[in-house]
């Protein structure tokens, strides 16, 4: 039997069905879409605050600083903002891993990386946060 | 072929032959278009945020951390390859920030038709121009002052 280069011959014993089972799930996919929109929505307001409060607070001394955190409003949308924007962060970075990490160990390896380096950064902006404020 | 995820890029033709699917050819093949250019600028913009938040988490911790870290941070904040810095990530954020509205927009299914999408996403393009600089002479005059 001819066997040119256009038409590839598949050596594996299982149906198109059988290859496809296992390599993701239709139960939960739509989450990760659905928190990306969900925290995209809440980011809307929480970034335009974010970014009049960089404005409101330049030039300021520490302890000027310390005390806008203190204000309770400002105190609950600085964490707000910090749970929106690396929850949004981390979803966004996992799909552009995903899209460009194709071994599947180094994709493992970065998935985990930035997500615990998102992780990290949430919760050290959190800490600093509530320490300004309290 | 004895790889799962090679075998799944094999499909039928009509007449029932094994053919390889078509992947669709890399970027620089094709012409600069509104969509494409708008939806890598897109994610380029959230990648460049995102190590944008390393800067927000600096200035946070600094100033959590004491007065000396917190001087040191402004100092390297208020340089001009600070400020530089600083004038990219506003300038990505609110790209991101528009676009992303677009993006909603079209998650609703509005804004989809061709002539629409041009429209909107060069209304994306002046709004991001306009915030940007609004928000650095914003920024400007509080520090007069």
């Amino acid at each position: 039997m001819m066997n040119d280069s256009s038409t590839p011959t598949v050596h594996i014993m299982r149906s198109q069905l059988g290859r496809a089972r296992g390599l993701g799930s239709a139960k939960t996919g739509v989450h990760h879409w659905w928190a990306q929109r969900v925290t995209a929505i809440a980011l809307l307001p929480l970034s335009l605050y974010f970014v009049l409060s960089v404005i409101r607070l330049e030039g300021h001394t520490r302890e000027q600083m310390a005390l806008f955190m203190g204000r309770p409003w400002n105190t609950v949308l600085y964490l707000c903002l910090i749970a929106a924007l690396f929850y949004h962060l981390a979803l966004g970075l996992q799909v552009v891993i995903e899209d460009y990490v194709h071994k599947d160990s180094t994709r493992l390896a970065s998935l985990l990386a930035v997500k615990g380096l998102i992780f990290f950064c949430a919760l050290a902006c959190a800490v600093s946060v509530l320490k300004l404020a309290f | 072929m004895k790889n799962v995820n090679e075998a799944l890029m094999v499909g039928r033709n009509t007449e029932g032959k094994l053919v390889r699917r078509p992947l669709s050819p890399h970027l620089q093949v094709y012409k600069p278009q509104m969509s494409s250019m708008t939806s890598i600028a897109h994610r380029a913009t959230g990648c460049a945020l995102g190590a944008g938040t390393l800067i927000l988490t600096y200035w946070l911790v600094a100033a959590a951390t004491g007065d000396h870290a917190f001087a040191v941070a402004q100092a390297i904040i208020s340089s001009w390859l600070g400020l530089l810095v600083l004038f990219g990530f506003t300038a990505a954020l609110f790209y991101h920030f528009c676009n992303g509205i677009r993006h909603l927009a079209w998650d609703a299914g509005k804004g989809f038709e061709l002539p629409e999408m041009h429209r909107n996403g060069n209304i994306v393009l002046v709004a991001t121009a306009v915030l940007t600089i609004l928000f650095w002479i914003l920024g400007f005059i509080v520090w007069l002052v």
